[in-house]
């Protein structure tokens, strides 16, 4: 890593009598996955220079609830949400990126109804907003020409209709963007939503990231773009379940706008 | 006796439309068995929203053969119905071709009718097609079998056999106005049924004006039989899709509803002045039930959408459980809940109004706890739906159902929210280690 990590947290701007521009919510999975993390850190590169303003909960950060919700548990929901409102709306807090759709989706769409109103992002729109601005640039790159498609994470998608933003960062690296054949609204599930990743799955004929997999694997992609910690997890399961690892890669768009501008 | 037609007439349309009337009171009373919602927000985007998906099949034509097809026979039915005016004032008046004197427009009229009546024969026989010979894979489903498959082809012979007699009650009449036959007078145009009047050749007026009338009392008595088959078919979309659309979901699909009853008890949680102890206050409504097990713990609105259920199985196709073999199907559970809140208002009916508890519910005797545990919240299933349902909100009030009033959730889950309760994560990580990843190399 070229330069070391600069990431505030909002306790320590507050100390200071700072407000960052926004605060970016890293979620369970981007603190505690080793996969995930590395998304969280490709994301911080970018923000780092574009110089953002940004600050992170850190330790105030808890789960916002979502696979309590989906699987059923509305109270344990409402409690993790009541409690972030509170440590967010302590801070005044206004705006919020996230690489998590489903933190993204709960905090944009539940908090509100529970006193939290925040304008939310999810971090390819937040990207893509970099980009119009010029705050941040790419040339070329070593995804040029490169097939890639992108899986749409159900949350993000149809769940709430952001398609174009992350499929607009895949064309400035200048790379063939292919689409599978169930793609936007008509996106296949990775299989990870509604608290399916953390438990076994029902039994089947197959596994829905397998179904998914096979689906991304037909257009024959040397990269898998998500823009979704769970889903670059599901994905990445499929891939090694078709002994694939050594020719397709999956990458969040984070990763791949921050390898391409050589971070 | 000159009018003992009008008369009859009369009798089988009161008759007709009566028994349909009762059909409609028990529909309303058992969707008002549900819970109340408040869905009286946005007037407008509800009218536009009915305007474009139900009356302009918006969502159909997402499958292009299908939407296609179904538009054909969903204009059919409705320009017929102009026609079937024409046919119920000629009965009760005992007038012929009424409306005739609209001269030219009257032309069209009856020149489109024939034209769609044709083009929804060809349409119905390609969707037998589908159904019986070439078997798409959504249309064979377990929850298909029996009744649901029978139910769908019966529609689709009733409309055949409906088509035909229109086409042939135009036919002979087209012969006999060749005739000159007293009382059909020259009108109308008849572009599909000219060519079966040659069949009628060489017959007598009598005969003729015999086939006709058989043709037309089969034709409206069918009409009205229709109607009332609607109530026990799945054809009932075609009235209920308009109100389903117009009550659909408005915001957001990834936005879940959170539960009122539930923020009470949080609020109360974390006052730290209230008094957990404290009696309740007078007023207070009885303890609410966390989620749903039966159909009277759904919203109208879910049951609602029960009815409307056309069973295209569209969902189904586009559910991912579904697509890798899981038991799960959003079909199915629309038609569940349909088939288990008919079965509670026999029961109100059978018992005088009131409910008398047979020892079943939806979930376990319709729904499996499987079911319900194959769900990864997609909303693929509420996107593919046609006429706006969304299954998925039953699926998740039934989950809460199991989860905060049965303590029934999967190990796995239960492990996953201790550790939110515990750790603020669905991992078991320390809260305090959630920075780490900004020092690691
Ligand atoms: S939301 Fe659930 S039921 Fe609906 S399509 Fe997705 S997995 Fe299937
Ligand atoms: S819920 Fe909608 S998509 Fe599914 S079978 Fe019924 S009408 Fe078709």
């Amino acid at each position: 890593m070229a330069n070391e990590l600069k990431v505030p947290t909002m306790a320590e701007l507050f100390a200071a009598g700072q407000k960052p521009e926004v605060l970016f919510w890293v979620g369970c999975a981007g603190s505690f996955d080793d996969r995930a993390k590395k998304i969280t850190k490709a994301f911080v590169q970018l923000l780092n220079r574009a110089n953002v303003s940004f600050a992170v909960l850190g330790t105030e950060e808890s789960c916002t609830g979502d696979p309590a919700k989906r699987s059923g548990n509305e109270f344990l929901f409402q409690m993790q949400a009541v409690t972030n409102i509170e440590v967010m709306n302590a801070y005044g807090i206004n705006k919020i990126v996230t690489a998590c759709p489903h933190c993204f989706n709960t905090i944009k769409n539940e908090y509100p109804g529970l006193g939290g109103h925040y304008e939310v992002v999810h971090h390819t729109q937040f990207l893509k907003t970099l980009f119009d601005d010029k705050r941040i640039t790419l040339e070329g790159g070593q995804f040029k020409g490169k097939r890639i498609t992108y899986h749409d994470p159900c949350y993000l998608g149809r769940a709430n209709n952001v398609y174009e933003a992350p499929r607009e960062l895949i064309r400035k690296l200048d790379a063939e963007l292919i689409e599978m054949k169930s793609c936007k609204e008509k996106g296949l599930c990775c299989g990870a939503g509604g608290a399916q990743m953390f438990k076994e799955p029902e039994k089947g004929d197959k596994d829905i990231n397998i179904e998914r997999t096979e689906q991304a694997m037909e257009t024959k992609p040397e990269i898998i773009a998500a823009g979704c910690p769970f889903c670059n997890t599901m994905m990445t399961d499929g891939v090694k379940n078709k002994e694939k690892e050594g020719a397709i890669a999956v990458m969040d768009i984070a990763e791949l706008i921050a390898s391409a501008g050589d971070l | 006796m000159e009018y003992l037609s009008n008369i009859l007439f009369v009798i089988v349309l009161i008759a007709g439309i009566g028994f349909f009337a009762r059909n409609v009171k028990r529909l309303s009373r058992n969707i008002k068995l549900g819970k109340d919602v408040d869905v009286s927000d946005n007037t407008s985007q509800r009218w536009k929203n009915m305007a474009k998906i139900a009356l302009g099949q918006s969502k159909m034509v997402v499958r292009p053969i299908a939407g296609f097809l179904h538009i054909i026979v969903y204009v059919g039915f409705i320009i017929i119905n102009v026609e079937v005016i024409e046919i119920i004032l000629d009965g009760i008046l005992g007038t012929h071709r009424l409306f005739a004197p609209l001269s030219v427009v009257y032309d069209v009229l009856i020149g489109s009718f024939e034209i769609l009546a044709i083009l929804v024969i060809v349409a119905v026989t390609i969707f037998w097609m589908r159904r019986n010979v070439i078997r798409i894979k959504r249309f064979m489903k377990p929850e298909m079998a029996g009744w649901p498959k029978e139910d769908g082809n019966l529609i689709l012979y009733i409309e055949l056999v409906l088509m035909t007699l229109f086409l042939t009650m135009n036919g002979a009449d087209y012969q006999l106005q060749q005739m000159g036959a007293a009382h059909y007078i020259e009108a109308g145009s008849f572009p599909v049924s000219q060519f079966i009047a040659p069949l009628f050749e060489g017959m007598s007026i009598s005969s003729l004006v015999l086939v006709e009338r058989t043709a037309w009392w089969i034709h409206i008595v069918g009409i009205l039989c229709f109607l009332n088959y609607l109530y026990y078919s799945k054809h009932l979309h075609i009235l209920l899709a308009f109100p389903n659309t117009y009550y659909g979901k408005l915001v957001p699909k990834g936005q879940f509803k959170n539960s009122d009853a539930v923020t009470a008890e949080v609020k109360l949680m974390m006052d730290p002045s209230a008094d957990p102890f404290a009696a309740p206050a007078e007023d207070a409504e009885e303890p609410a039930k966390f989620g749903a097990s039966d159909v009277t713990d759904l919203s109208w609105v879910q049951l609602l959408n029960s009815y409307t259920c056309t069973e295209c199985g569209r969902c189904t196709d586009e559910c991912p459980a579904n697509q890798t073999g899981k038991k799960l199907s959003p079909r199915k559970i629309m038609m569940d809940t349909r088939d288990r809140l008919t079965e509670v208002g026999k029961n109100i009916d059978a018992n005088n109004g009131k409910f008398v508890d047979d020892g079943k519910q939806l979930l376990d005797g319709y729904i499996s706890r499987e079911e319900l545990w194959a769900c990864t919240t997609c909303n693929a299933c509420v996107e593919a739906c046609p006429v706006s349902i969304d299954p998925l909100s039953i699926i998740m009030d039934m989950r809460q159902y199991l989860v905060m009033e049965q303590s029934a959730a999967p190990t796995d889950l239960n492990n996953m929210m201790g550790n939110i309760e515990n750790n603020g994560a669905p991992w078991p990580f320390n809260q305090m280690d959630r920075l780490n990843w900004a020092k690691e190399e």
